[in-house]
């Protein structure tokens, strides 16, 4: 019974380093992870990006005439102001490959696994939220291009331009984060991708494709709260492009509330998910 | 010699758990594994084994007790216990969409190795485990085998000094088992202590110099296999029968 214990060969030094270090270092090899799986997979960003496009072709070229007339705008200024809308509601659609890919970690032992290492947990969090923003730059520079194709354009400055991409990135940052809170809580990808459709409403349901003043006055209200309204109203100011009228405080105060909000939403977030880790181990 | 020399590489004493709405799952248990050996976790489904291991590796908290592995406290120090540890579950946890060497390698840098450290560790356990020609192949289209030697060779990056694998021969064919039974020998011989639950009685009788029989979430039995063998005049098999109430869950014995 008594083998004395051996003299393990630790493969490296077991530093006991400064906690924040390892913290910022496990996110970003968890971050990188996600991108290899995406290079691994491009066809995945490539579906990402078929919503915006297929939503630019339906709105712009389908119903672009007729929104634009009810608008009194012709299909070409619809489009125009359709393009923002397109690109936040892309951010917005990110929520669910969060959520799908954040439920098979749970699912499938990934997450058991890195618990039980000497990594930082939040560095699994964070590090899916860091991935899903710089998958973003590349989703909005290829919707960018794909909307200087069908003649959409900006009317300001780089750094106007560059301040818009940064509020889109930050609407993304905000889904990303919900989509951790809920792919920590739904009990397989199978069930998050049921709840997909859900995305539609909170997608449309805002001033993305239809300006809010012409949506029924009940909707309005709703629409007008939408973390995207306050983003899309905000990044059409910067990009110069046209916009509906103002009908609400919030749309008053886009720019200011296009950054309160992804605050505000991760910074709810990140107790919930730092909470659902706590949980796992209940 | 340092005075945790002597002290057992698990030790477990006392173990109660109940899951929220389940009950009571561990029930008292008692579990002392030395260091260096390889020792068996045996029991019916659902006598707490997986529970059990699970709570050895830091994932899950318990309600009472003490468990001590690799010379840690688990609910104190888990971070020290973590940087001892090697898990492999019942389930392979492996990134389907990667390659091996890229889970390998992931994994290492999870364990705080220097990237040119993480990678040279993964070059060695590619060639250990028979997994060279697959190496830069995404997992899934891994084989079944293939996928449990990956989460083998991933428990084993940092040259663990406490091991634990929950089943980890379920679903081989006999080829590939004897091949997880052959890097199980392997690793006791370098000294690592293998803490190792089964279905397989075989496998038990085979690799495990010390086993303890479980049932609802409590020590029944202990000793060698030689030890059970002759308490009950008979197989492990019989011993499995005639100590834990294998009928009451179906009587199901590999
Ligand atoms: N997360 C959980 N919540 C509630 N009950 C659970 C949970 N996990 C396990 N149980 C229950 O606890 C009991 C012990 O489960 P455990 O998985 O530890 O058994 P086991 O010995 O590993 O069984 P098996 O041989 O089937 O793998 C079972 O009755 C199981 O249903
Ligand atoms: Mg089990």
């Amino acid at each position: 019974m008594s083998t004395p214990v051996s003299t393990q060969v630790i493969a490296g030094p077991a530093t006991p380093a400064p906690l924040l270090g390892w913290a910022v270092a496990d996110t970003w090899v968890v971050a990188r992870r996600h991108l290899l799986r995406l290079v691994r997979r491009p066809d995945e960003l490539l579906g990402t990006l078929l919503i915006p496009v297929m939503a630019v072709l339906m709105f712009g070229f389908v119903f672009g005439d007729a929104l634009g007339s009810s608008m009194a705008a012709p299909g070409e200024e619809y489009r125009e102001f359709l393009l923002p809308g397109v690109f936040t509601l892309t951010m917005a659609f990110g929520i669910g490959t969060t959520t799908i890919a954040v439920a098979g970690d749970v699912r499938g032992g990934v997450l058991d696994r890195m618990r039980s290492l000497p990594m930082s947990p939040v560095a699994f969090l964070a590090g899916r939220a860091l991935a899903d923003v710089i998958t973003a730059v590349a989703e909005l520079a290829l919707l960018i291009s794909l909307g200087l194709l069908f003649g959409w354009q900006w009317h300001s400055g780089l750094g106007a331009v560059l301040a818009a991409v940064c509020l889109l990135l930050g609407l993304r940052l905000a889904f990303s984060w919900i989509g951790i809170v809920l792919g920590l809580l739904v009990s397989s990808a199978e069930a998050a991708m049921k709840y997909f459709a859900l995305a539609f409403p909170l997608a449309m349901v805002a001033d993305t494709v239809v300006p809010t003043s012409l949506m029924p006055g009940w909707l309005s209200v709703p629409a007008a709260w939408n973390p995207l309204s306050a983003t899309v109203i905000a990044s059409r100011d910067l990009f110069g492009n046209p916009a509906g009228p103002a009908t609400s405080w919030v749309a008053d105060h886009a720019l200011l509330m296009a950054v309160a909000w992804p605050v505000a939403i991760a910074a709810a977030c990140l107790p919930l998910a730092l909470g659902r880790l706590r949980r796992l181990a209940r | 010699m340092s005075p945790h020399s002597r002290e057992p590489a698990v030790l477990v004493e006392g173990l109660v758990k109940s899951y929220p709405g389940r009950g009571t799952v561990l029930d008292g248990l008692d579990l002392s594994v030395a260091a260096g050996t390889v020792h068996g976790l045996l029991g019916p489904n659902g006598a707490g084994k997986t529970t059990a291991v699970r709570i050895l590796s830091t994932l899950l908290r318990f309600d009472a007790g003490r468990a001590r592995v690799a010379g840690h406290d688990v609910a104190r120090n888990p971070a020290g216990v973590r940087e001892r540890i090697g898990v492999a579950g019942q389930y392979a946890a492996v990134d389907e969409i990667l390659s091996g060497r890229q889970n390998l390698e992931l994994f290492g840098r999870l364990h705080h190795l220097r990237l040119r450290h993480a990678r040279r560790r993964a070059g060695e356990l590619l060639e250990r485990f028979d997994l060279v020609a697959a190496a830069d192949r995404p997992v899934r289209h891994y084989s079944g085998g293939m996928r449990r030697r990956l989460d083998l060779a991933i428990s084993l990056i940092r040259s663990p000094q406490v091991l634990f694998l929950d089943e980890p021969s379920t679903g081989l064919d006999p080829r590939s088992r004897n091949e997880v039974w052959e890097a199980v020998r392997e690793l006791a011989g370098a000294g690592t202590t293998v803490l190792l639950t089964t279905q397989y009685l075989e496998e038990a009788d085979r690799l495990c110099s010390r086993i303890s029989l479980i049932d609802g979430g409590r020590l029944v039995a202990e000793g060698s296999p030689a030890d059970l063998k002759s308490r009950v005049d008979g197989s492990l098999d019989d011993a499995f029968l005639l100590l834990t109430s294998a009928g009451a869950h179906d009587g199901r014995a590999a």
